[in-house]
């Protein structure tokens, strides 16, 4: 033992906690003897467990989570999740729309991820009426998608890094967020729930400037997630709050149908826009990021990569950006350009046809999934040749993931399963549909 | 995803490892490949599929219900499979009606499988027998009716509020 002040404290760190905490007691510090009925009480600290309710209103749940613990001092022996306050019945309320119109609720699943969303219900549908997507409109979706990725990882580290107590990381995170949902102001019109995907393509062609400020965003992101990275990776409480807590081995991430940054944490590479390439992801070259230990530190850094590849996969879709239409030219699917309806009359029929019945989609059923920033999202389609679908139903991974929140709890300190809720990053709307 | 040809292999090798009559149907639509089962072999299929078949599926990526009225059996569950290693998805289905629909659970050979059998639980009323904790997951537990049955009404359903919570009946109960 040194007598530096700092060294000492440090080494008072590493004596676990519960040591610590059963070394002081009120007595012994006011110089006092224990009073007298202390002694004949037999206290069994071990024998006794409280039960807890974290949530449905708690800023550590990220939306109405409510977590019920039992801890026996500040260790949770075993916690359940209980899910269903803000179901809103989307997937019932979409076979009340047609397909076109059912775009704009299934948006409203994973409130963070809305491009992601929008496009596996898309090409769900796509894949019914067997519909080519043009390329442009292809580039198009890959560059939405992954700016979308990177502005919902961003939002993720905000919240999570204001968990830890890291506060000054929300507004860093949500400052470059910012940037992200101008770019969607700029193509789709809304920041947020922007139904710019269409069934066969994408609703507008990008405006002019829009290349150029998302070219500037991408080039600025690099240095700013290195800001991010000097923030925490150096901040000794982030670290030890984040080092082997947490930790689910891959084989149980697995068995638990966990996809998606935590999986990867755990040390699985699988990734379906490598694994399995949709909407022409094989043409892009990027690294699939992967954590060794799969505990909370590797679940951050590996989401932190992540926002760079989407950044590499950004720019290179914005360099191949083919020319051509952005949308099928199927007057059956897509609504004809405005400029068409003054002159022929085949387009205005067009138009009242879809915009009054929409289109009709033959018989047939189909699983589509997607790489979401939160792992595998599905969609499932069951179509009876109608104008609405007969079932939509999304696989979101936030609500398989949580099934994962009580491995990740059990035996540990409560503190830390709090940071785990953080890095699992459960986004309650796509949980609870 | 295996082929047409894959498929009928599959199906063979399911027939022969779990009982003649245990596959109903193959279909290869869309890309996909689905094997549709009787409900009282389903977890019979799921095992072997995962551990004994040579084409192992260690992975449950989804399950889902779905009604298909006016079809008769109405009600329909989803097992989505994936295997990781060769990146192959094959979807497992079998078809139940709705008198008293009863599945074995596969929570003892997938543990993802918990939260979504309640959930088909929740919405389409099929039992899984064998499930530690079969609960109403996403809907009230004191909920009555299966919402997602396709002749389940379309909204409807009166808002409780505090000048109207004594006329709404079952509030009390």
């Amino acid at each position: 033992m040194t007598d530096n002040p700092g060294e000492r404290t440090r080494s008072a760190l590493k004596v676990p906690y519960r040591e610590r905490e059963e070394s002081v007691t009120a007595s012994e510090m006011a110089g006092l003897d224990p009073p007298a009925a202390a002694t004949d009480y037999e206290f069994e600290p071990e024998a006794e467990l409280l039960t807890i309710n974290i949530g449905p209103h708690h800023p550590a749940t990220h939306g109405v989570l409510r977590l019920l613990c039992t801890l026996e001092g500040e260790t949770v022996l075993d916690l359940e999740p209980i899910i269903g306050y803000v179901h809103t019945g989307i997937e019932k309320s979409c076979e009340d729309q047609e397909y076109w119109k059912a775009i704009t609720f299934v948006e409203r699943m994973d409130y963070l991820a809305y491009y992601f969303n929008s496009y596996v219900y898309c090409s769900a549908v796509e894949t019914l009426l067997d519909e080519e997507v043009p390329p442009r409109a292809q580039y198009l979706r890959v560059i939405h998608m992954e700016l979308n990725r990177i502005a919902s990882h961003l939002f993720w580290l905000g919240t999570a890094a204001l968990d830890i107590g890291a506060m000054s990381m929300l507004w860093w995170a949500l400052r470059e967020r910012d940037g992200f949902l101008d770019l969607f102001e700029m193509s789709g019109g809304q920041r947020l729930h922007t139904r710019y995907f269409q069934v066969g393509g994408v609703a507008e062609d990008i405006p002019p400037g829009f290349e150029e400020k998302a070219r500037k965003i991408i080039a600025g992101m690099p240095a700013r997630i290195d800001q991010y990275e000097a923030l925490l990776d150096r901040n000794e409480i982030w670290l030890q709050r984040m080092k082997h807590t947490g930790v689910v081995s891959r084989e149980e991430m697995l068995a638990l149908g966990v996809t998606g940054p935590l999986l990867r944490a755990s040390g699985e590479p699988w990734d379906l826009r490598k694994a399995m390439p949709y909407c022409g992801y094989e043409q892009f070259d990027f690294n699939v990021p992967v954590g060794t230990v799969g505990d909370n530190y590797d679940r951050y850094r590996v989401r932190l990569e992540e926002m760079r590849e989407s950044l590499k996969i950004a720019e290179q879709a914005l360099d191949g950006l083919p020319e051509g239409p952005y949308i099928t030219t199927n007057r059956k699917v897509a609504l004809p350009p405005r400029h068409e309806l003054a002159t022929s009359m085949e387009a205005l029929i067009h138009h009242f046809k879809l915009v009054t019945e929409g289109f009709r989609v033959p018989p047939g059923e189909v699983y589509k999934a997607v790489e979401s920033p939160r792992g595998e999202l599905g969609c499932f389609v069951l179509a009876d040749g109608s104008a609405k679908p007969s079932r939509v139903h999304m696989r979101d991974p936030s609500f398989v993931n949580l099934q994962s929140l009580k491995r990740m709890g059990e035996g540990s300190l409560i503190a830390d399963f709090i940071a785990s809720v953080a890095m699992l990053d459960p986004i309650l709307g796509g949980v609870d549909r | 995803m295996p082929d047409a040809t894959g498929l009928e292999l599959v199906a063979q090798r399911v027939r022969s490892a779990v009982s003649e009559d245990a596959v109903v149907d193959t279909l290869h639509a869309y890309g996909g490949a689905t094997l549709e089962v009787k409900p009282d072999a389903v977890h019979d299929v799921l095992a072997h599929l995962r551990d004994d078949d040579d084409e192992p599926y260690e992975f449950l990526s989804t399950l889902h219900g779905c009604d298909y009225l006016p079809e008769e059996p109405r009600l329909g569950v989803h097992y989505g499979l994936l295997s990781m290693q060769r990146r192959e998805r094959l979807a497992v289905k079998t078809r139940l009606g709705t008198d008293s629909p009863v599945l074995r659970s596969v929570v003892d050979l997938y543990p993802t499988a918990s939260f979504q059998e309640r959930e088909v639980y929740d919405f389409f009323g099929v039992q899984f027998e064998g499930h530690p904790d079969l609960r109403r997951i996403l809907m009230p537990e004191d909920y009555v009716g299966y919402p997602q049955r396709r002749d389940f009404p379309m909204g409807g359903e009166p808002v409780l509020f505090t000048f109207n919570e004594h006329e709404l009946p079952r509030w009390y109960d």
